[in-house]
């Protein structure tokens, strides 16, 4: 849009034009145009621009107080025993951080050995890597899947351990962000293959195919996630033969890719369906099979157009995980949660809260801004 | 009786006639719910012919070449396409399509793919061609299109009379026996059309089958041993074009093309 009306501007040598072309009036443009236009364009914008700014620099500075000023980043501890006196007095007035200067260990990682916990540290750090490896497009290529397995393994190497003189820790134990990371990704990299098959499947000529994929898309969708996980984790192991058990962590993961996979199937159908019959039709003209025609011209257009819903549905996934703390699984939330039951820090909850809520902020902002650029980058071929 | 001996001149100039039909279409009908879209065609076009086909909006000549490769179903009648017969079975479908060469009336190039990427996409996967060859072709075909300079933009960086050329290029890489063109200058803005009638007039001359539905008369005259003039689903009349523009036999040729030298 702006290289057209820049294009336009230049007059083209051919036909040289008598009024050559210059600059706008100063007063058109640049911030101070930008300020009057939108903040004080009348007397009542004016004032509630002013208003808000107040508003505004006041809560900013209370917010600075509490959270920097007359916060306590520790407290001494006698005997094993936290003296939270000193947070006590403050009635408010500033932040206790030393809850989770004192606690952050078990809001990382729960109830793991304490001795071990650079295992699940590393395991934080890995699945970090991961995804800034995965985020980079150069590794794009089939090597990537290979990294996946590696790491993934890994990870599941490092939390369980008893092989390679590690020392064996059941799945009860684990807890904290890493489960959270757990639960995120492989929801995301297993719910989005199938939500690409089951919109394909919704939108198959094959009856059967169709139906089975409405239906699963249909069903799961109308139920909430919190009655899926309890099904997962109450009703199951009722169906299951007697002595066989499968791990509660599996049944909470299986139950959320389900979920995750029914909303992205719809997100990925609609992608489908903004394609031009024509590209199919091309397609199909140059004697691409099935799978050609799906992998090299439908996804890639359809899945490109899509991105803004389908990281809408990521964000939602990841802060979802947290919902397992109703079948007692000890995610980044419930960690936290449990952290402040010892009497000692008992009242604390915001300073809890906030780190807690900044840990997933951190999370999906990221994952926000890399989809924008992504798009940007991808859509490339629609700029002229 | 000149006119028969003008016909026969015609062919045995442009197209062989010895051999079977590139296209045969037999008592072909196709409805739409109950709409009744074709009737009987019969249609056969020889090795080499060039057939332009002509009619007014809705008469069902974009459906009927659309029914030779399959992208509309028929629903009675036989359709023959280079010695294999269009079945359900997917196998004489793929086999027909490797064939057939489409350009259509909205380009449909593959926007997220370069002009290259365009080109040599269907001749790797469907030809199995190796990637160094595909590209050569590909440069080729550019180059008889004339616009080799183009090749590693995307399509939404060229005009339409450059995109269309580039969908001939695309479909001429898969070395097609026959090309279909369903409607390919209509999209265009005025000042593009001639590139494009330019490029599918070179391509007239390597001697492809070649079906095309167009409203272009000039092009009609200059190349089509046999223009098919439709209405209503029916094939009305058909014949060189000298004698079919010149003569008409029925009044809804007459009418068509009355208003068809009007919009002129």
């Amino acid at each position: 849009m702006s290289d057209t009306a820049a294009e336009a501007t230049v007059p083209r040598p051919a036909q040289e034009s008598a009024i050559g072309p210059r600059r706008p009036p100063l007063l058109a443009v640049g911030p101070v145009a930008w300020a009057r236009a939108n903040l004080f364009s009348s007397w009542l914008s004016t004032a509630v621009t002013l208003a808000l700014i107040y508003l505004i620099v006041r809560w900013a500075m209370g917010f600075v107080d509490w959270a920097f000023v007359n916060a306590i980043w520790s407290v001494p501890v006698v005997n094993g025993q936290a003296q939270t006196q000193a947070c006590r007095a403050l009635n408010g007035a500033g932040a206790c951080w030393a809850v989770v200067t004192e606690k952050h260990r078990f809001m990382l990682f729960g109830t793991y050995p304490y001795e071990e916990h650079w295992r699940p540290a590393l395991c934080v750090l890995l699945f970090i890597g991961l995804y800034i490896v995965s985020a980079m497009r150069r590794f794009w290529r089939k090597e990537l899947a290979y990294i996946w397995i590696g790491t993934l393994t890994l990870i599941g190497v490092l939390m369980w351990g008893g092989v390679f003189g590690l020392s064996y820790v059941p799945q009860e134990r684990w807890g904290g962000l890493v489960i959270t990371l757990i639960l995120a990704t492989f929801g995301i990299a297993l719910a989005f293959p199938l939500s690409i098959l089951v919109a394909l499947g919704r939108r198959s000529r094959l009856p059967a195919i169709k139906a089975l994929c409405v239906l699963y898309v249909e069903l799961i969708r109308g139920v909430p996630l919190i009655s899926l996980l309890f099904m997962a984790s109450v009703m199951f192991p009722l169906f299951l033969p007697e002595g066989i058990n499968i791990d509660k962590l599996l049944r909470a993961q299986v139950a959320i890719i389900l979920f995750a996979a029914a909303y992205l199937a719809e997100v990925v159908r609609g992608g489908l369906q903004a394609l031009p019959r024509g590209q199919y039709e091309a397609a199909d003209a140059l004697g691409l099979s099935y799978w050609q025609k799906t992998g090299f011209i439908i996804l890639p257009q359809a899945l490109r157009l899509v991105i803004p819903p389908l990281v809408n549905t990521f964000i939602g996934m990841f802060k979802d995980t947290s919902l397992v703390l109703i079948i007692g699984i000890f995610d980044l939330l419930t960690a936290g949660k449990t952290a402040i039951i010892e009497p000692a820090w008992q009242g604390f909850g915001i300073e809890i809260y906030v780190t807690i809520g900044l840990i997933y902020f951190i999370f999906c902002f990221a994952m926000s801004r890399y989809s924008q650029g992504l798009e940007a980058e991808l859509n490339r071929h629609r700029v002229r | 009786m000149s006119a028969t001996m003008d016909t026969a001149a015609h062919l045995s100039s442009a197209a062989r006639t010895d051999g079977p039909p590139a296209i045969l279409m037999d008592k072909v009908n196709k409805w739409y719910g109950a709409l009744h879209v074709l009737r009987d065609i019969n249609l056969s076009v020889a090795q080499g012919e060039r057939v332009v086909v002509c009619g007014p909006s809705g008469s069902g000549k974009s459906t009927m070449i659309r029914c030779i490769n399959r992208l509309e179903q028929h629903q009675e009648g036989r359709i023959v396409v280079d010695n294999i017969e269009l079945t359900d079975d997917l196998r004489s479908l793929d086999a027909i399509r490797r064939e057939v060469g489409m350009v259509f009336q909205s380009f449909n190039l593959f926007p997220h793919l370069t002009i290259l990427e365009n080109c040599t996409l269907a001749p790797i996967w469907v030809r199995r061609m190796p990637k160094k060859e595909a590209e050569a072709l590909a440069m080729e075909y550019l180059t008889r299109v004339k616009i080799p300079e183009q090749a590693n933009k995307y399509p939404g960086q060229l005009s339409g009379g450059q995109q269309q050329r580039v969908a001939i290029a695309r479909a001429l890489c898969m070395k097609p026996k026959i090309m279909l063109f369903d409607e390919p200058t209509s999209a265009l803005d005025p000042e593009m059309i001639k590139e494009v009638l330019d490029t599918m007039v070179m391509l007239a001359d390597t001697g492809m089958t070649m079906i095309c539905v167009t409203h272009e008369m000039g092009f009609a005259r200059q190349v089509a041993d046999r223009v098919v003039f439709m209405d209503r689903g029916e094939i009305v009349e058909s014949g060189v074009p000298e004698q079919l523009f010149n003569d008409p036999k029925t009044e809804r040729l007459k009418t068509f093309l009355s208003q068809i030298l009007r919009g002129h």
